[in-house]
């Protein structure tokens, strides 16, 4: 993995710090969530995980989160390209909006956007007219995981795109292309590897986010419970290795998503690197 | 800069940390009061009074700390190691916890202090819109067709466990009533309940903010809470015929205490929440005393209801936890088809 040449020294030391540092932040306190579990039997162990509460929960999380993160993807592009290509009046405050949801205590995001999309908010009351009910409904939890998630998304593709000339563009609209071809075949592969990691971060984001989506979803049983609130209600109940069994699942599950996702995104890496003419 | 700011003060913390156990007389005793969420402005004034008791009748002087959060949540950070000398919380359950999971009090801490360790106590009530619209009277009238019923989710929030149990206390006390008739009414219940909130403060915005529902069940003092913040001109009370009495159990934690030798005034400080000015604060707040002379007091405050206790219909909380809360249980058949 690392090149022959080195420039700074101390390969040995910085590698060995980076170990201890994700050893003591992250597989530590992982591993112990693991052994917690242990006192349960296995049998056990997969009746609390595949209790159709619990199914009906993985489902909502993963696919309300798949979905937002989809959603980031395509709007989350088009904002970024809008900041780094184009200058307008106010564009630095859409700038320091864009990063409101990182910052933004969750509990907060969670009652103003359940406020909005009420029956009586501003938005609801237009929605339900509409028929489409948004809060307390699985789609409202699709809408807070989305807000939350949007940030990721402009953040790690906007760096990429301020990096790609416009000549380029000028490029290839000289040799013929229409402005189609232009997106899909030069700009598109170039930010495809940025779009796969902002993707990622909003996924996982979106996985384990708790404070704002209780607020909306309305927290039904088998319809609108995600896993965190899943793993609340048990610690509330003083089950902790019940608790664990589930968040294990959440971990082994996530852990696996976000590989395949970082495969897929070095392929596209290494597509972009062995094109021809790049 | 920061540093030197900071080294002094950093400096006091470690010392101050040190005569904490040796019990100095010249540095003021801290207590810490693990509570839960609607406690903080009753335990605000309490613990002023306390002080000045404290400091009058011993000539010490003594520090209260609050922490407050939902009951359940509090009670796994006092087991998980948060140094309470003692423990207010919503119900004698995640008292008991402190026993079960971490031996931090004995297994017989509720019969330490009278009236089952709970100095004060309040009761489940309804909430409805200004007139009273559907016409909510009683506990019946909630599993009408077309009334929408706004509870926390009893899982998650302790409250409303209490809100649970009067109204299968309510079936099941009623002229032919069974487990199998308050299951029944239960279940019911539950169909008109369009959001679990998962706490009770939660379910107070869903109702007072989002206009969401026709009756909101919750604590008295809550109720009150409300129904004082908002004006009378929103909402009104309506008290059920009859209703579980909530006792919100105190505790000292004697692991704690005895570690920090603060025991004395631990103690002192829950056995001052029955005195006369520990009651009238607590009557005040919108918890109903124990003291009838300080109920008395307040007679005209507190609706008299018919009150059962969770000994009385449910045999206490272990019980009422095991048959009703935990996992695979009756609440959760409300909600999970059952495998057959």
């Amino acid at each position: 993995m690392s090149s022959p040449h080195r420039v700074l020294p101390g390969f040995r030391l910085s590698l060995g710090f980076t170990w201890a540092y994700v050893g003591l932040l992250v597989l530590i306190p992982l591993s112990s969530l693991v052994l917690k579990t242990v006192s349960l039997s296995w049998p056990q162990f997969w009746d609390t995980v595949t209790a159709p509460r619990a199914l009906a929960a993985y489902r909502l999380s993963f696919l309300a989160s798949f979905a937002a993160a989809l959603i980031n993807v395509v709007f989350g592009l088009l904002v970024a390209w809008v900041l780094v290509r184009y200058r307008f009046p106010g564009r630095s405050l859409v700038e320091s909006l864009v990063d409101l949801p990182f910052a933004l205590p969750t509990a907060v995001a969670g009652l103003t956007l359940t406020t909005l999309f009420s029956a009586k908010g501003w938005y609801g009351q237009h929605l339900e007219a509409l028929g489409l009910k948004v809060a307390y409904s699985s789609l409202g939890v699709a809408v807070a995981l989305t807000f939350i998630g949007l940030p990721f998304v402009v953040r790690t593709v906007q760096p990429v795109l301020e990096d790609i000339d416009a000549d380029v563009e000028e490029a290839a609209a000289t040799l013929g292309a229409t402005p189609w071809q232009t997106f899909s075949r030069v700009l598109f592969p170039a930010v495809l590897p940025a779009l796969l990691s902002g993707f990622t971060l909003a996924f996982a984001r979106a996985l384990g986010e708790y404070g704002s989506v209780v607020f909306i979803s309305g927290n039904m049983p088998m319809r609108t419970e995600i896993v965190p609130l899943l793993i609340v209600t048990k610690l509330e109940q003083y089950d902790y290795a019940g608790a664990t069994a589930i968040a294990v699942v959440m971990l082994v599950a996530s852990f696996l998503l976000l590989l395949v996702v970082n495969l897929l995104q070095r392929w596209s890496h290494r597509r972009l690197e062995t094109r021809p003419g790049t | 800069m920061s540093f030197r700011v900071s080294f002094p003060l950093l400096v006091v913390l470690v010392l101050s940390g040190c005569s904490k156990s040796s019990g100095d007389a010249s540095a003021p005793v801290t207590l810490l009061n693990v509570s839960y969420d609607p406690t903080r402005e009753l335990y605000e004034d309490f613990n002023t009074a306390f002080a000045k008791h404290w400091e009058a009748t011993t000539g010490k002087k003594v520090s209260i700390r609050q922490s407050h959060g939902g009951s359940g949540k509090q009670a796994r950070a006092v087991i998980d190691g948060l140094e309470a000398d003692v423990v207010t919380l919503a119900l004698a359950y995640d008292v008991d916890m402190l026993h079960d999971k971490a031996k931090l009090i004995p297994e017989d801490w509720q019969k330490r202090l009278e009236q089952n360790s709970a100095p004060y106590t309040s009761t489940i009530v309804f909430v409805v819109r200004k007139g009273n619209p559907k016409g909510i009277r009683d506990w019946d009238d909630l599993v009408r067709e077309g009334i929408s019923v706004i509870t926390p989710n009893p899982k998650t929030s302790g409250g409303a466990r209490w809100n649970y149990l009067a109204a299968w206390g309510h079936a099941l006390r009623k002229p032919g009533g069974t487990e199998a008739t308050a299951q029944a009414y239960v279940e019911k219940l539950f169909r008109n309940v369009p959001v679990l909130d998962s706490g009770a403060r939660g379910a107070t915005t869903t109702f007072a903010e989002r206009g969401l529902g026709d009756v909101l069940i919750a604590w008295e003092n809550e109720a009150f809470l409300l129904t004082d913040e908002v004006g009378r001109e929103r909402f009104e009370i309506v008290v059920p015929s009859e209703s579980i009495l909530a006792e919100p159990p105190v505790a000292v934690v004697d692991h704690n205490v005895d570690k920090r030798g603060t025991r004395a005034v631990a103690e002192a400080y829950l056995r001052y929440l029955y005195s006369e000015e520990g009651q009238e604060l607590a009557a005040r707040h919108h918890y109903r005393p124990r003291s009838a002379a300080v109920a008395q007091r307040h007679a005209a405050r507190f609706a008299d209801v018919k009150l059962f206790t969770i000994d009385e219909a449910f045999g206490g909380w272990r019980k009422a936890q095991a048959a009703h809360f935990d996992d695979g249980a009756v609440f959760d058949r409300i909600y999970v088809p059952q495998a057959r």
